[in-house]
């Protein structure tokens, strides 16, 4: 759905929101606390950063107590990982190039 | 094993082509025709043997799974934490060849498998840095 491909692009364009994302995927679940220590961003922003990544779908929250706990939600990014549909472009293309090789080979 | 078969999907790609199967199976095996429409690589054409492919975006892990000289030739293909096998399939006809290329082994539920699959998601991101500026 071209919709929810605009908006995972548009979410994981922006490198510091894609760095955070990458650290969720990697890391775990993680307190916005510790994600700003390491983000090279306020607090604030990191925050405004992982309600854009929520919106999107790429992460879930939970609260608990006083803080919120972020994890990675990487099955969101599904749309883009359509791998049937991927591969059959890149294969058509390798084809055509095949064809061309045939072509240009002597015998 | 009472696990049900986790559901597979394959990529199938045919072409009937006005070439004999050996002028084809050269294009499919030897490293500097394989460069010239594939990606840059150090196959072999041995059982067993592993190889990578390589572009500017990345690589895939290889390993030849079975080979039939001019007849058939398959390979494990690794990337981004996705795992297929590739096999290639060449049929004499009348007028060339029918070549036939299927990729199988992707699962339905793959979007799961890239959790943790961190390595292909750099590479992925960077793949998609580059698509966004060329959009922009």
């Amino acid at each position: 759905m071209p919709d929810s491909h605009d908006v995972l692009f548009r979410t994981l364009a922006d490198p510091t929101r894609r760095a955070i994302f990458e650290r969720l995927c990697r890391d775990g679940e993680q307190t916005v606390a510790a994600l700003t220590a390491r983000a090279g961003v306020s607090q604030p922003a990191v925050s405004k950063h992982l309600g854009i990544l929520k919106q999107a779908g790429l992460v879930h929250d939970r609260p608990a107590g006083r803080q919120t706990h972020y994890r990675a939600h990487p099955g969101a990014l599904a749309p883009l990982i359509d791998w049937t549909s991927q591969m059959a472009g890149f294969w058509e293309s390798r084809f055509d190039r095949l064809e061309d090789l045939l072509r240009r080979m002597d015998q | 094993m009472n696990d049900a078969t986790p559901e597979t999907l394959s990529v199938i790609i045919e072409r009937d082509l006005p070439y004999a199967p050996e002028r084809i199976w050269r294009a499919l095996t030897q490293p500097h025709l394989i460069a010239e429409w594939l990606m840059q690589n150090d196959f072999q054409p041995v059982a067993g043997h592993r190889f990578s492919l390589r572009a500017d975006w990345g690589s895939v892990d290889c390993q030849v799974v079975a080979i039939e000289p001019h007849t058939t030739l398959s390979y494990a293909w690794a990337a981004y934490g996705v795992e297929t096998v590739v096999t290639w399939t060449l049929l004499p006809t009348s007028t060339g060849t029918h070549l036939r290329m299927e990729q199988s082994g992707f699962r339905a539920d793959q979007p799961q498998a890239y959790q943790g699959a961190t390595f292909g998601w750099q590479r992925f991101a960077a793949a998609l840095e580059q698509v966004v500026a060329r959009t922009e």
